[in-house]
C-alpha cells in the first residue's frame, strides 16, 4: 500500500514535470471479423484476442511514454458480425474521435471500410495480398502485414543460401493458396530456385478433427507426394490449412518442408527473442497469460507507429501522422535488430522476415548477400520500380 | 668506463625506464553473455588468465569503488552476483530486482542504481548492506544509466519510451524527460558535467544533451562507406577525462567511430570485431577495450595512435567490460 502511494506520487511529480503541453488523448479503432476456429493443430487455433491483444500491449507501453509528455492511448474495439454494415461501423468510429484503425480483416473488407473513412488513416494488420500495396492500394492505408511476396521471399533467400534450390511445389485448391504459390514461383525466378514440379492438393472438404484420421493421413501423404522428379525441399502453399502440417515426416522422400509448415516465413513468432524481443515477450506473457501470436505482432506494429508519431511529431490527426511516417524522420523499433520504415510508394512496412519452425527462429531474412541500392529490406517483396501503385 | 659500456648502460637503463613507463598490470573483466562466464584479461600480457563461471545471462558489469568485488549482473537469475578480485570467486549476490541489465554506482560506491528491464523501473540498492532502498519508475525498457560528475543527476534510458530519464538522486524523483532517437543504450557524461551523450542503437545516431537546459543540442551521424544505414547501430560510449575525444561503438557495423568531442564529427572508424557493445578505458586511459559478440573477443585500441593493437578471444556473445584502476 505504501509503495502504490510512492508510485502515484512518483507518477504525479512526472506529470507535474512532463513537457508543458496541453493533455492529449489518442483514441485508436480496432476492427474485426470473426476468425475461423478450426486449425489441423490446436496449436494454431487463434486466441479469442488474437491481434488485439497486441495492439492493446502496444497502447499500455505507449501510455507509460506518455505519462512524460501528456498524451493518452484507448482502444475502441469492434467485432464485426458477418452481417454487420462496415461503412457504418467505420463512421461510428469516427464520430467517437477515432482517428487511426487498426484493421484485421479480409482485403475486400478492408477496401470498403478505407473508402468510407477517407479522413482516417488505417493500418492492415491482417491481410497479406499484395494488390493492396499494389494495383488497390490507397493512401490512407498503412501495412504492418507483411505481403505475400515479402514472405515468399525471406523463404526463397534462405533456400537459395542453403543451395536447396530444387523445389517441389505443393499448392492448395483455394485461391489464396495459389497466390502464396504464384509469389513462391515470382521467388524461385528471382532468386535462382528451380520449381521442378508443380502438384495440387484438392480440398475434397471433410472435418479437420477424427479421431482416428491420422492412420489415413499416413499412406495418403507418401502416395501424394511419391514419383517427383529431384529435389530438395518440398515447398507448400496451403495458406488455408488443408494439408500442410501433414506435410513434415509423411513425404515419400526423406525432405525438408516449408512454406505453410515446416520453415514458415513470418512476421512475427512467439518463439522469438533476439534483439531484446524477449523483454517483449515477457511483457506479453504477463498481459495475457499466453503467447504473442504473427497477428498481434502486426497489431502491436500499427500501435507503436501511432504512439510514435505523437511522442515525436505530437502528430494525432491522419495527416500530421502520414506526413511523420513518410519523412526520414520515422523509424521502429521493432525488436528484429534494424529499424523499420516505411515504403512511401506504397506505404508498406519494411521489415525482416522471420523464419520459424514452431519451436525456434531458424533463420531472418534478408540473407547476407542480397544486396540493394537502398534498402537491404527492399530485397524482399515487390520493389519500387516493378510497383503498380499510384497513390491517391 | 668505454663508451661502449656507457652506451650498454644507458641502452639498459632506457629498457628499464621502458618497462617502467608501460601500462601497469590492470584486469579487465569481460561478461560472456551466452557462455555464463566473466573472463579476466591481463593488460600487461593481454591474455585471459582466469574464466570465472556465473549465473544466467550476465551483462552489465562493474568494479566496486574500493576494488573489493567485480558485480555484474545475471538477468536470467534476476540478480547481480559479487565476484570476489581477490579468489575470483562469486561471493554474494544484490537485491536487482526483475532482469537486471546496465547499473552505475555513486561516486562514493555506496549506492548502486539498477535498470530493471522487465518491469519499468530503476531499483536503488545499498551496497554494503546488500538491502534495496527503493525504485523509481521509468519509461518502457530501462536499459542505460549515467551518473552525472557531481552525483546530483542521474539518467536513465529507455528503449521502447525513447528518452533519457533525469532522476534527482537526492529526492529519487524524475525531474526532466528527454525525447531522443529509437532504442536508446547508453548514458555517458563528459567529466567537466557539460554534455551528455546518449546512443540510439536503431535511430542510428548519438544525442548530444545540455544537462542544464536539458534538451538535445546537437546529434552525431554516421556514414560508414559501403554499409547500409540499418547495420551502424551505435551502443556503447565512452568519453575520454579531458573532454577531447569520444568513442562510440556501432554494433554490427563492426566499427567504433572515434568522435572528436568539441565539434562533434568523426573523424575515424577503426575496424574492430563482429557486432561491438561496450567499452571501457585503461585507468590510464592509454587503452580502450572493446566486446566484440558475434567474433567473441575483445579488441585493444591504443588511443594515442588511434590503432587496434590486438584481438582476444573470450568467451560466447562478450557483452561487459570494466577494468581494475591498478
Amino acid at each position: 500500500m505504501v509503495r502504490c502511494f510512492a508510485v502515484a506520487a512518483t507518477w504525479l511529480a512526472l506529470v507535474s514535470s512532463a513537457f508543458a503541453a496541453d493533455p492529449v488523448e489518442i483514441k485508436i479503432g480496432y476492427l474485426r471479423t470473426p476468425e475461423a476456429k478450426t486449425a489441423i493443430s490446436l496449436l494454431d487455433v487463434p486466441p479469442e484476442d488474437n491481434g488485439v491483444a497486441g495492439a492493446k500491449l502496444a497502447i499500455a507501453d505507449n501510455n507509460t511514454t506518455g505519462r512524460f509528455l501528456r498524451q493518452t492511448f484507448a482502444l475502441e474495439e469492434v467485432r464485426l458480425k458477418e452481417a454487420d454494415d462496415l461503412a457504418a461501423a467505420v463512421a461510428a468510429l469516427a464520430e467517437r474521435g477515432v482517428t487511426a484503425v487498426i484493421a484485421d480483416l479480409p482485403p475486400d473488407a478492408l477496401l470498403k471500410a478505407a473508402d468510407a473513412g477517407r479522413d482516417l488513416l488505417f493500418f492492415n494488420a491482417g491481410s497479406i495480398d499484395d494488390r493492396l500495396r499494389e494495383e488497390d492500394c490507397r493512401a490512407n492505408v498503412i501495412h504492418t502485414a507483411p505481403t505475400r511476396s515479402m514472405l515468399a521471399d525471406g523463404l526463397a533467400q534462405y533456400l537459395v543460401w542453403k543451395k536447396w534450390r530444387r523445389w517441389l511445389l505443393v499448392t492448395g485448391s483455394h485461391p489464396k493458396d495459389k497466390l502464396f504459390a504464384d509469389a513462391i514461383k515470382r521467388s524461385a525466378a528471382r532468386f535462382g530456385g528451380k520449381i521442378v514440379q508443380e502438384r495440387i492438393f484438392e480440398d475434397t472438404g471433410g472435418a479437420r478433427r477424427t479421431d482416428s484420421g491420422i492412420a489415413q493421413i499416413q499412406r495418403q501423404i507418401p502416395m501424394f507426394t511419391q514419383s517427383a522428379p529431384d529435389y530438395d525441399v518440398l515447398v507448400a502453399a496451403d495458406e488455408s490449412d488443408v494439408f500442410a502440417p501433414y506435410l513434415p515426416y509423411r513425404t515419400w522422400e526423406a525432405r525438408p518442408v516449408a512454406g505453410s509448415s515446416g520453415l514458415i516465413p513470418k512476421s512475427w513468432d512467439p518463439s522469438h527473442d533476439q534483439w531484446g524481443a524477449n523483454q517483449l515477450q515477457n511483457r506479453f506473457v504477463a498481459m495475457f497469460s499466453r503467447r504473442m501470436t504473427e497477428r498481434d505482432g502486426n497489431a502491436w506494429a500499427a500501435a507503436r507507429m501511432i504512439g510514435e508519431a505523437a511522442s515525436r511529431a505530437h502528430a494525432k490527426d491522419p495527416k500530421a501522422m502520414l506526413a511523420f511516417f513518410k519523412s526520414g524522420d520515422f523509424s521502429l523499433a521493432a525488436f528484429k535488430g534494424q529499424r523499420l520504415t516505411l515504403r512511401d510508394w506504397n506505404l508498406q512496412l519494411r521489415q525482416p522476415i522471420l523464419l520459424a519452425d514452431g519451436r525456434v527462429i531458424v533463420s531472418v531474412s534478408p540473407q547476407e548477400g542480397f544486396l540493394h541500392q537502398v534498402s537491404e529490406l527492399d530485397t524482399l517483396g515487390l520493389d519500387r520500380p516493378e510497383t503498380k501503385c499510384r497513390l491517391k | 668506463m668505454t663508451a661502449a659500456m656507457l652506451a650498454r648502460l644507458l641502452f639498459g637503463f632506457g629498457l628499464a625506464a621502458l618497462s617502467c613507463g608501460q601500462a601497469s598490470a590492470y584486469r579487465a573483466y569481460i561478461s560472456n553473455e551466452k557462455s555464463n562466464t566473466v573472463s579476466v584479461i591481463d593488460t600487461t600480457k593481454w591474455e585471459v588468465i582466469h574464466t570465472i563461471k556465473v549465473g544466467q545471462r550476465p551483462r552489465g558489469i562493474e568494479f566496486t569503488k574500493d576494488q573489493k568485488y567485480v558485480m555484474v549482473a545475471v538477468g536470467d537469475d534476476d540478480t547481480i552476483q559479487m565476484i570476489d578480485t581477490r579468489t575470483n570467486q562469486v561471493v554474494d549476490t544484490l537485491p536487482s530486482g526483475p532482469d537486471p541489465e546496465l547499473f552505475v554506482q555513486d561516486h562514493a560506491g555506496k549506492i548502486l542504481y539498477v535498470a530493471n528491464e522487465n518491469d519499468n523501473t530503476v531499483t536503488i540498492i545499498d551496497i554494503e548492506r546488500r538491502a534495496r532502498l527503493g525504485e523509481v519508475p521509468v519509461g518502457v525498457e530501462p536499459e542505460g544509466m549515467g551518473m552525472s560528475p557531481d552525483g546530483k543527476i542521474l539518467v536513465n534510458t529507455s528503449e521502447t519510451t525513447n528518452m533519457a530519464h533525469f532522476i534527482d538522486t537526492g529526492t529519487r524523483e524524475i525531474v526532466a524527460n528527454v525525447l531522443v532517437d529509437s532504442r536508446p543504450r547508453y548514458a555517458e557524461f563528459k567529466q567537466d558535467g557539460s554534455e551528455l551523450w546518449v546512443s540510439a542503437e536503431i535511430g542510428g545516431t548519438v544525442s548530444i544533451i545540455d544537462p542544464v537546459k536539458r534538451e538535445v543540442k546537437k546529434k552525431i551521424t554516421f556514414e560508414i562507406a559501403g554499409l547500409r544505414r540499418e547495420a551502424i547501430q551505435p551502443v556503447g560510449v565512452n568519453i575520454t577525462r579531458d573532454g577531447k575525444t569520444g568513442f562510440v561503438a556501432l554494433g554490427p557495423a563492426n566499427r567504433i567511430a572515434v568522435v572528436d568531442a568539441a565539434t562533434h564529427q568523426v573523424t575515424k572508424y577503426l575496424l574492430v570485431g563482429q557486432r561491438v557493445w561496450h567499452m571501457a578505458f585503461t585507468p590510464d586511459e592509454k587503452y580502450l577495450l572493446s566486446t566484440n559478440g558475434v567474433s567473441n573477443d575483445v579488441s585493444v585500441i591504443d588511443v594515442a595512435t588511434l590503432r587496434v593493437i590486438k584481438t582476444i578471444q573470450v568467451g560466447e556473445l562478450p557483452w561487459g567490460v570494466t577494468i581494475s584502476r591498478e
